[in-house]
């Protein structure tokens, strides 16, 4: 493998936290660096799943969507502070993701993503109906977040710059605990049961148990995803919950490269940064999104990031 | 519960039953392609969408409501075949979620391209004259719209399992979900099969959304929640299943309905409920076989 490559996926934690450092001074503006950071964490808790387990959720907006609204609902209606109102987000969503999982790893392949899709659609429903919490279909507002108090020091959270720092913090943590589970025992046996279930299975590791544990751990994070959203934007829109949500995640992760630690990142980069050049010239990007999607499925189907990786392995002629 | 009658819970039933014939019709679509291709269509939705569109238009432009009925079938089946042929079939072989993600992206340019067509307000829908009204069904009046998308929906049944059961066609379709190289061995050209399953699959998902389209609300977001419901016809029925699909949208059509006239609130939630209960207790469906669910 290329050295540089080596020493990238090495010091993955390191690598990505230095990159991300910079990166608001790359993009145009931002906000849209944040965006990028939000939807990227919500990308790599979605690829936890897919990508290193093999099991294509189309429910995951679900996890972001409980994680925003619980976060929104503390601030708005209980007026928590934003250390508790994000911790809340963050269980409510694993709490969400253990129902959820508990009944979708019943099924497999193309039944769990369709049942993980209807699935969602309850939480969209639930959050929808209970108007006088969430506001419908109007969403919640008003999760006004004017300053940080950090250890004492009060930090001006409308401040673009600050406030991408702040939520890079939060992001460089998730990213941590992603890699560390990616290292740890669990990661293999999650690698294992995407290659062969039944061999897993065979070797003794508890398949159902490793299952609902990464669909909890995928939950948390894309729920922390969805808190840090709600921070940023001040409101929380009720398509948060729409499955054409879930299949942002979906697409960023095959976009990117799907089962590569960066690939959810890259494809979250690229595809929101396409979105904001392209809604510039016209109002349907939906189409141009849908278009290049379908592009990478046929020809790219390793994403942006597994092909470069790919390239660079194939030059060294190891691996 | 005042003013609950037996006529009222008759007229709800037949009411759900209309709504679950579009669930099954749906379904049936689905089933179909999945049943021959192993392909979960996720544009299913969106095709629906179109069909309604295109039914809408057609309407509009030649005045004839059946007119309309055989152009909007013959158009979602034509994109359909040309799903298969250019987008699907470079995908056979590449695993099961390829071909679905694909058709999630297209379910994105189809609902655009409506949206570049005919606006973002989407069209008035439109009950062709002759349907227009009620008429008495014995325990009350009940609209005569819905009684022909009943009677519609059980012809299209008909004639899916005529083609299955009592044709040559359906005799090679059968053989080919149940075993592609024989079927190949035998001098069948596989691939026109399912390129002709598929637009057949697409065909009736058109053919639903026509026959929906005086019942809703005609916009390009339309097929969103309605692909979900479809796949809880399809979970409930179990995947692959055509009986199953026909069963299962109908009897989700009843919860609906029927939920909506006692809990008006949770209506939306009680066909995920009924899925949720089926998962736990028969996780492939109710006609579905143990196993076969991918």
């Amino acid at each position: 493998m290329n050295p540089l490559f080596q020493l990238i996926a090495r010091h993955r934690v390191l690598a990505s936290s230095l990159f991300l450092m910079v990166f608001p001074f790359i993009m145009p503006y931002e906000a849209l660096a944040i965006n990028i950071l939000i939807f990227g964490l919500f990308a790599m808790g979605f690829n936890l799943l897919f990508g290193y387990m093999g099991m294509l959720s189309f429910g995951h907006a679900a996890f972001l969507g409980i994680g925003s609204y619980l976060t929104g609902i503390a601030i708005v209606h209980y007026s928590m502070p934003w250390g508790a109102a994000i911790l809340i987000g963050v269980i409510g969503a694993a709490i969400g993701g253990l129902m959820m999982g508990f009944l979708a790893i019943r099924t497999r392949g193309i039944y769990f993503s369709m049942v993980t899709l209807a699935l969602g659609q309850i939480v969209f429903y639930i959050f929808y109906k209970a108007e006088s919490l969430t506001g419908g279909e109007n969403g919640l507002r008003g999760v006004r977040v004017d300053t940080f108090n950090i250890l004492g020091f009060p930090v001006d959270f409308l401040n673009p710059l600050i406030k991408y720092y702040i939520i890079l913090f939060f992001v460089i943590l998730a990213i941590w605990l992603i890699s560390r589970i990616l290292n740890s025992p669990l990661g293999a046996v999650m690698e294992a049961i995407r290659e062969n279930e039944k061999r897993a299975a065979a070797c003794g590791f508890d398949i159902t148990r490793t299952k609902l544990l990464v669909f909890i751990l995928s939950a948390a994070i894309c729920g922390l995803a969805g808190s840090l959203r709600a921070l940023h934007l001040s409101i929380v829109p009720i398509d948060s919950l729409n499955y054409l949500q879930s299949g942002q995640a979906v697409m960023m992760s095959i976009l990117g490269g799907m089962g590569t630690f960066f690939g959810p990142f890259v494809g979250a980069a690229v595809m929101l940064y396409l979105e904001d050049v392209v809604t510039t010239f016209t109002r349907h990007w939906m189409a141009v999104i849908g278009l290049v999607f379908m592009f990478f499925v046929l020809f790219f189907p390793k994403g942006i990031w597994g092909t470069i990786l790919n390239k660079f392995n194939q030059n060294q002629g190891s691996k | 519960m005042t003013g609950l009658t037996f006529e009222l819970l008759c007229m709800q039933l037949l009411t759900g039953i209309a709504l679950g014939s579009i669930y099954a019709l749906l379904a049936l679509g689905l089933c179909l392609i999945f049943g021959m291709l192993n392909v979960v269509n996720f544009a299913h939705g969106a095709f629906f969408m179109v069909g309604a569109f295109m039914g809408v238009y057609f309407l509009g432009v030649t005045g004839n409501f059946w007119f309309s009925l055989v152009l909007t079938p013959l158009v979602t089946g034509g994109l359909g075949l040309l799903t298969e042929r250019f987008l699907v079939r470079p995908l056979y072989g590449r695993g099961l979620d390829y071909p679905l993600l694909l058709t999630f992206g297209l379910s994105y340019v189809l609902i655009e391209a409506m949206r570049v067509i005919f606006g973002i307000e989407g069209l008035p829908s439109v009950t062709p004259d002759g349907l227009k009204g009620t008429v008495d069904v014995g325990f009350g009046f009940f609209p005569k719209y819905r009684l022909f998308l009943i009677a519609a929906t059980a012809l299209i049944i008909f004639g899916v399992w005529f083609l299955i059961q009592k044709t040559r066609y359906g005799l090679i379709i059968k053989a080919g979900a149940a075993d592609q190289e024989i079927v190949k061995v035998l001098g069948v050209d596989i691939a026109k099969v399912w390129l002709l399953v598929f637009g057949l699959g697409c065909a009736i998902a058109g053919l639903s959304g026509i026959l929906a389209s005086p019942t809703r609300s005609v916009n390009p977001e339309m097929g969103i929640p309605i692909l979900a419901e479809s796949f809880v016809v399809t979970v409930v029925g179990g995947l692959g299943s055509p009986l199953g699909a026909v069963v299962a949208g109908l009897l989700v059509g009843v919860v609906y309905s029927m939920t909506s006239l006692f809990f008006p609130d949770l209506s939306e939630l009680s066909i995920f409920v009924l899925m949720a209960v089926v998962l736990l207790i028969r996780p492939q469906g109710l006609f579905g076989k143990a196993g076969a669910m991918g």
